[in-house]
């Protein structure tokens, strides 16, 4: 095995952004639902921009950035307190199926993660009382 | 380093594609979610044919270090709208005969180091 990615780096590298993933999915449902007086100040939902990163044969994941996704929706409530001159108000754009949805994959993918990350510290382990 | 080549066979060379494998698929399975990723795999099986042969004419030493650079493309059953090409079903069952028969190729170095082993202390 050459020095450069090992299983390990992989996999961990893997898990962390799943996790950033993670992350976004649980700020995004705490948003779900919140309610701004003005358009700018609406509550978009947060995506995790993958990307790969190659190093020779290997292959790992990174979180080249964060998206800001969805446009909020324009709401005529003219008792809410937050309303502007017009009675408008702007909801978080959230699709909460969407991120439940997406939260079931991420917790998949993690899983896949820990899997292999295990497995290759089993055989790791053999390897290393090869001969006895 | 040539005699214990020769000693060790092919599973010493065995063992270090199975390693190359794993984390290939390894790099799939971490990018099962990422636009536009194409999943790779090595013909370990392919590979250590052409070293088996190289091997019987002589040439094994010269194959064994250009193993492995041979990636190739997995062809998507159901390609996806974001271009990624990795299916889990299809990684896992790849995976999980790589880690088979990598746990082969270590039982196989181990009983011959145990042989030679043997050998060297006449037999005792």
């Amino acid at each position: 095995m050459k020095a450069g990615l090992s299983t390990f780096d992989i996999s961990g590298r893997a898990m962390a952004a799943q996790l950033v993933r993670m992350n976004a999915i649980a700020s995004n449902l705490a948003n779900a639902g919140t309610i701004s007086a003005t358009e700018q100040g609406a509550y978009r939902a947060l995506k995790p921009v993958f990307s790969a990163r190659f190093d020779g044969a290997a292959a790992t994941v990174d979180v080249a950035r964060m998206a800001r996704t969805g446009t909020p929706e324009k709401k005529l409530d003219p008792n809410h307190p937050l309303a502007d001159a017009t009675g408008h108000v702007w909801a978080a754009a959230v699709d909460p199926n969407q991120e439940m949805v997406e939260m079931v994959e991420t917790a998949r993918a993690y899983a896949n993660n820990v899997e292999v990350m295990s497995t290759a510290r089993g055989l790791m382990l053999e390897t290393l009382r090869i001969g006895k | 380093m040539t005699m214990l080549d020769t000693a060790l066979g092919l599973s010493a060379d065995a063992l270090r594609l199975r390693a190359q494998r794993l984390d290939v698929i390894a790099g799939n399975i971490a990018n099962s979610s990422t636009p536009g990723y194409k999943a790779r795999d090595l013909d370990a099986d392919g590979a250590l044919a052409r070293l088996q042969a190289a091997r019987s004419s002589g040439f094994g030493a010269m194959m064994a270090d250009q193993l492995g650079g041979g990636l190739q493309y997995r062809a998507a059953l159901v390609p996806s709208i974001d271009g990624n090409t990795v299916e889990m079903a299809t990684e896992q069952a790849a995976f999980a005969e790589n880690a088979v028969k990598y746990r082969a190729s270590l039982g196989f170095l181990t009983s011959r180091i145990q042989t030679i082993m043997s050998a060297l202390k006449g037999g005792e």
